[in-house]
C-alpha cells in the first residue's frame, strides 16, 4: 500500500480511535485523519455512567489518548468537526470545516440518545459533557426519575442511589432488559434494585412530563405519577447516519455492511453505527458493545491493509449495578432460558448459562471473581468454531 | 519488549488476561496485574492482541 494512502476515520470515540491505532499496529505508514464532532480528545463512554457519575473518576480520566500519544502514533486528530456528507464517487468527506479526500473512509459516528421528551429539564447521557452535567444535577437532587429500564437506566439509577437520591426507575416493558442478554435477568435485576431502595415501576408508560412548582411531575398511564427534581431519559440510541443521506450507502438501523464491515468499495463502518451481516444468516444488525467496536475496528484495519478475514467477534459486555458486577459473554436467545451452571463461592455470586442443543452459547457471571469468569468464557469459545485471525500468514 | 500500563486507566474488562494469561492477571476487583513486564518474543502476538483489545487503551508496548 502506497505510503501516501490516506485513511479518514469519521467519529473519534473508541471505535474510530481503535481503527486508527489498529492500522498503525498492523504497520500502516500512510496518513490517518481522525475526525470527531466533540471538542474532547477521544474518550471512553462506559465509565461515564459508572465511575464518572459516581464521582470516583474525574471526567478527564476517561480520556483514552493524549495529544502527545496521538502524535506519537502519527494520528492526525481533528475535534469539533462535524461530517455533513459523504461523496463516495469522488472519495470525499464533507465537513463543516472543509472537504477531506480519502482513499478509504471508516464510518464510526456512533449513536445519539433517543429523545421522546425533548424539553428542558429532561437529561440524557451520551457524552462526557452530558455526564459532567448529570453528575452535578444528581449531587443536588433529592428525587430522581429515570425513564428506561435497560442497562444505562439501571446504571444511572444505581449511581443516583449511591449519591443519596430517592430514585424511581420507570420501564415501559414489564421486564428489565440487559443489553444482548435480553430480559432473562429481569427478576434478579428487579430484586437488586428493590433491595437497594429503588422504586421500580415496570409496565408503566409515561404520558406527560410537566415542570412546575415543587419539581417536575411525571405522569403515568395508570393515573399515578411521581415528582422529581431531575428526570433522566435512557431509552436507547439512534445511529448517527443522517449525514450519509444521499451517499448511496444502504441505511437501515445503521450503516448496512457485509460481514467484514464493508459498506461500499473503500467505505467501512464500525461500532454502534454499523450493522454488520452475520456470516451465517446474512442478517445485518448493530451491536452496541465496546468490545465489538474494538474487534470490528481491528477487523476493518486487517481488511483494509491485508484484505484478510477476521473471526466474528463474540459479544461481550459488563455492567456494575448497586455494586454487583455483571459480565455477559456470548449469545443469548429469548427461547433459551438461563440455567445456573455454578453457584459461586461467595453469597449472591453465580454463573449462568444459555444453552442450545447441549452447547453453551452464552455465560453470565454475577459477582464472580475475574478468574472464574475467564474460565467460563472458555465454555462459549469451545462451543463455537473459532477462526484465529491473528495466525501469521 | 517492555509493557507499561497507564495508572488508573484500567476498567477491569480482563481482555488482556484472557488473551495473554502468562503476562497479565487481574486482582479481586478485576484490575490489571502485570505478571511479566518484559516478556520474551514468544508472547509478542498475544501481547499485541491484548494492547488492541484493551477498552481503556491502558497498555502500551515498546518493542
Amino acid at each position: 500500500m502506497a505510503s501516501r494512502h490516506r485513511i479518514v476515520v469519521v467519529g473519534a470515540s473508541l471505535a474510530g480511535l481503535s481503527v486508527a491505532e489498529s492500522l498503525r499496529l498492523e504497520g500502516f505508514s500512510g496518513e490517518i485523519l481522525l475526525v470527531g464532532d466533540e471538542s474532547h480528545l477521544p474518550y471512553s463512554r462506559p465509565p461515564l455512567s459508572k465511575q464518572v457519575l459516581l464521582d470516583d473518576w474525574e471526567p478527564e480520566r476517561s480520556i483514552l489518548k493524549s495529544t502527545h500519544e496521538l502524535e506519537e502514533l502519527g494520528i492526525e486528530f481533528r475535534g469539533s468537526t462535524t461530517a455533513t456528507g459523504l461523496d463516495t464517487g469522488n472519495r470525499m468527506v464533507i465537513t463543516d470545516n472543509g472537504v477531506e479526500h480519502y482513499d478509504d473512509v471508516v464510518i464510526a459516528t456512533g449513536t445519539r440518545a433517543r429523545r421522546v421528551w425533548d424539553r428542558a429539564g429532561v437529561l440524557t447521557l451520551r457524552t462526557l459533557d452530558d455526564a459532567t452535567a448529570m453528575r452535578s444535577e444528581l449531587r443536588r437532587a433529592g428525587r430522581v426519575a429515570v425513564l428506561g429500564a435497560g442497562v444505562l437506566g439501571s446504571e444511572i439509577a444505581s449511581a443516583a442511589r449511591r449519591l443519596g437520591g430517592d430514585v424511581t426507575l420507570i420501564g415501559r416493558s414489564g421486564r428489565i432488559s440487559f443489553g444482548a442478554v435480553g430480559t432473562a435477568l429481569s427478576a434478579r435485576l428487579s430484586d437488586l434494585h428493590r433491595e437497594n431502595g429503588v422504586d421500580l415501576r415496570l409496565a408503566t408508560t409515561v404520558l406527560d412530563i410537566a415542570t412546575g412548582i415543587g419539581g417536575t411531575q411525571v405522569g403515568f398511564d395508570d393515573g399515578t405519577g411521581v415528582s422529581a427534581d431531575v428526570v433522566i431519559s435512557a431509552i436507547g440510541g439512534i445511529p448517527r447516519t443522517e449525514w450519509l443521506t444521499g451517499s448511496g450507502l444502504i441505511l437501515a438501523d445503521g450503516v448496512v455492511c457485509d460481514h467484514r464491515g464493508v459498506a461500499a468499495p473503500g467505505v467501512y463502518a464500525v461500532g454502534d453505527v454499523a450493522a454488520w451481516a452475520d456470516p451465517a444468516t446474512g442478517i445485518a444488525s448493530r451491536v452496541e458493545h465496546q468490545s465489538s467496536a474494538i474487534e470490528q475496528a481491528m477487523a476493518v484495519a486487517t481488511t483494509i491493509l491485508h484484505d484478510r478475514e477476521s473471526a466474528t467477534p463474540v459479544p461481550f459486555f459488563w455492567s456494575e449495578i448497586h455494586g454487583a458486577r455483571i459480565k455477559a459473554y456470548g449469545w443469548f436467545a429469548a427461547q433459551h432460558p438461563l440455567v445456573e451452571l455454578d453457584a459461586g463461592s461467595q453469597d449472591g455470586s453465580v454463573l449462568l448459562g444459555s444453552q442450545e442443543d447441549g452447547r453453551t452459547r452464552g455465560v453470565i457471571a454475577w459477582n464472580l471473581p475475574p478468574q472464574a469468569f475467564r474460565k467460563a468464557r472458555g465454555l462459549v469459545d469451545s462451543a463455537v468454531p473459532v477462526l484465529d485471525s491473528h495466525a501469521k500468514v | 519488549m517492555k509493557i507499561t500500563v497507564k495508572d488508573g486507566a484500567c476498567v477491569g474488562a480482563g481482555q488482556c488476561a484472557l488473551v495473554a494469561e502468562d503476562v497479565f492477571d487481574q486482582d479481586d476487583e478485576g484490575l490489571v496485574l502485570v505478571l511479566d513486564s518484559e516478556p520474551d518474543a514468544s508472547h509478542a502476538a498475544a501481547v499485541r492482541r491484548a494492547v488492541s483489545l484493551c477498552p481503556a487503551r491502558a497498555i502500551s508496548l515498546q518493542e
